[in-house]
């Protein structure tokens, strides 16, 4: 019953994805844009462009995971496919969980995929990529599962617009702490591990936490 | 599941009123903000029976539907599914809801919308959704995206998933706004043959102009004193 609802609704949101993927590329292409704009705005220094690559491509992932946040719940509270998904028979954190899984796959996936040629543009030295790919790769389904419970806090709300980032970021700055400071200790010579090893933490954690706390929240804000 | 509406079918009879009833409310209550929505109300509905919830917009038929689905909490009482205390799993089970919002999914066609709901709420073995479309009348419209569907093609599409649901206590708002006489004929043809397998159905109506002709109790609402 779970596998089977969960495939539903996979095929339904790669469905959708398809029939708008132009608003699908929305995020992928802002993070393409501020990752280009850093490379010409600091163009003629590639050593300083070096120097923030890292951190630059952690900021452009994250705020493209920011600017999907609010579609994450938000068609499907107003045409009154949550209130489906509270009376299916599979509970509703684990639709929660596929749903953001699936906001995850279609809003960091294509940016991880990208991260070595977005590296290139930022001239990232390219023994730091393994690690910077490591701690996206744990870093991005943290940033979603925190960000389903910041959509859900607020999808009762007609327009919750800078809210959802203002409630987001305080609880992404650990995140993006933890991924680009992996990375920096690697270019300083220093051990990373310690850096990815609390990211995979949070993440084991956020696994098990967030898609409750959203299902809670949701059932709030649809009462 | 499917075991359930045949256990049911076989138990439909009047003979067999020793069976708890599908659906009992006691004492049920609903306050919004300390102002009270509705109630004390107390009723049962059968299996093979259909419950007309009656009254004037705003009296809460809309809330006491959300309450009896789970989608609300009431401030007092008690519900009770099948002689049992209503939990989560025990509605996702015998309850169907058709609320005011069509959940369906404005860039998909209407057989995948249908597609999508039964996926997530289980279907009657016997049934498919194609011919469930052809039921209410949507035979032909398979593929035209839901977007492009009149208010009543939408409301014919729910009607389609309720009849796809393997639910036997079927929750309906208001299931003959937006149809034209020919769509309130199918409501009631669909709620009568639901109930002669055992089904059981609630309707709210703010007027008695449609009326499945089955076995009907009524609950007239008003405003709380």
């Amino acid at each position: 019953m779970m596998m089977s609802a969960a495939r539903a609704l996979l095929a339904r949101d790669l469905r959708m994805l398809w029939r708008r993927r132009g608003d699908a590329l929305q995020p992928a292409l802002f993070a393409l844009l501020v990752v280009v704009l850093f490379a010409l705005a600091l163009g003629a220094e590639p050593q300083a462009l070096a120097k923030v690559a890292p951190a630059v491509l952690w900021l452009a992932v994250l705020l493209a995971g920011l600017l999907a946040l609010d579609t994450l719940f938000r068609g499907d509270a107003e045409d009154g496919s949550l209130e489906q998904w509270m009376l299916a028979p599979v509970p509703l954190w684990w639709l929660v969980l596929v749903r953001t899984f699936m906001h995850w796959a279609s809003s960091a996936l294509p940016l991880l995929v990208a991260t070595p040629f977005l590296g290139e543009l930022l001239h990232l030295p390219h023994d730091q990529l393994p690690v910077l790919l490591a701690s996206l790769a744990l870093g991005t389904p943290l940033l979603s599962l925190i960000g389903a419970v910041v959509a859900a806090l607020t999808v009762g709300m007609r327009r919750s617009g800078i809210l959802v980032a203002l409630l987001a970021l305080p609880l992404y700055v650990p995140v993006l702490v933890f991924g680009a400071g992996s990375v920096a200790a690697w270019a300083q010579g220093l051990d990373s591990t310690g850096a990815l090893l609390l990211l995979g933490a949070g993440l084991v954690v956020a696994l098990v936490l967030a898609p409750l706390a959203a299902a809670a929240a949701i059932r709030i804000a649809l009462s | 599941m499917n075991s359930w509406r045949a256990h049911r079918a076989a138990h439909a009879s009047p003979e067999h009123s020793s069976h708890p009833p599908l659906l009992a409310a006691r004492n049920l209550r609903f306050a919004r903000n300390e102002q009270p929505v509705f109630g004390p109300l107390d009723f049962a509905v059968d299996a093979g029976e259909a419950l007309l919830v009656q009254g004037d917009n705003g009296v809460g038929k809309t809330t006491l539907l959300r309450v009896l689905a789970g989608l609300l909490h009431a401030d007092g009482g008690e519900i009770d599914v099948d002689g049992r205390r209503a939990n989560t799993a025990l509605r996702a089970r015998a309850i169907a809801y058709l609320g005011h919002l069509p959940a369906l999914k404005a860039d998909l066609t209407a057989l995948e919308n249908l597609r999508f709901l039964c996926g997530l709420h289980g279907r009657r073995r016997a049934q498919i959704p194609e011919t469930a479309m052809a039921i209410v009348g949507l035979a032909g419209y398979e593929d035209t995206l839901a977007r492009q569907l009149s208010a009543g093609q939408k409301k014919r599409l729910s009607l389609a998933r309720l009849w796809l649901s393997p639910a036997p206590l079927w929750l309906l708002d208001e299931p003959y706004a937006n149809l034209d006489l020919e769509g309130i004929n199918l409501v009631n043809r669909m709620v009568q043959a639901h109930l002669r397998e055992g089904g059981a159905a609630l309707l709210t109506t703010h007027g008695a102009y449609a009326a499945p002709p089955v076995r009907t109790r009524m609950l007239v609402m008003g405003r709380p004193a």
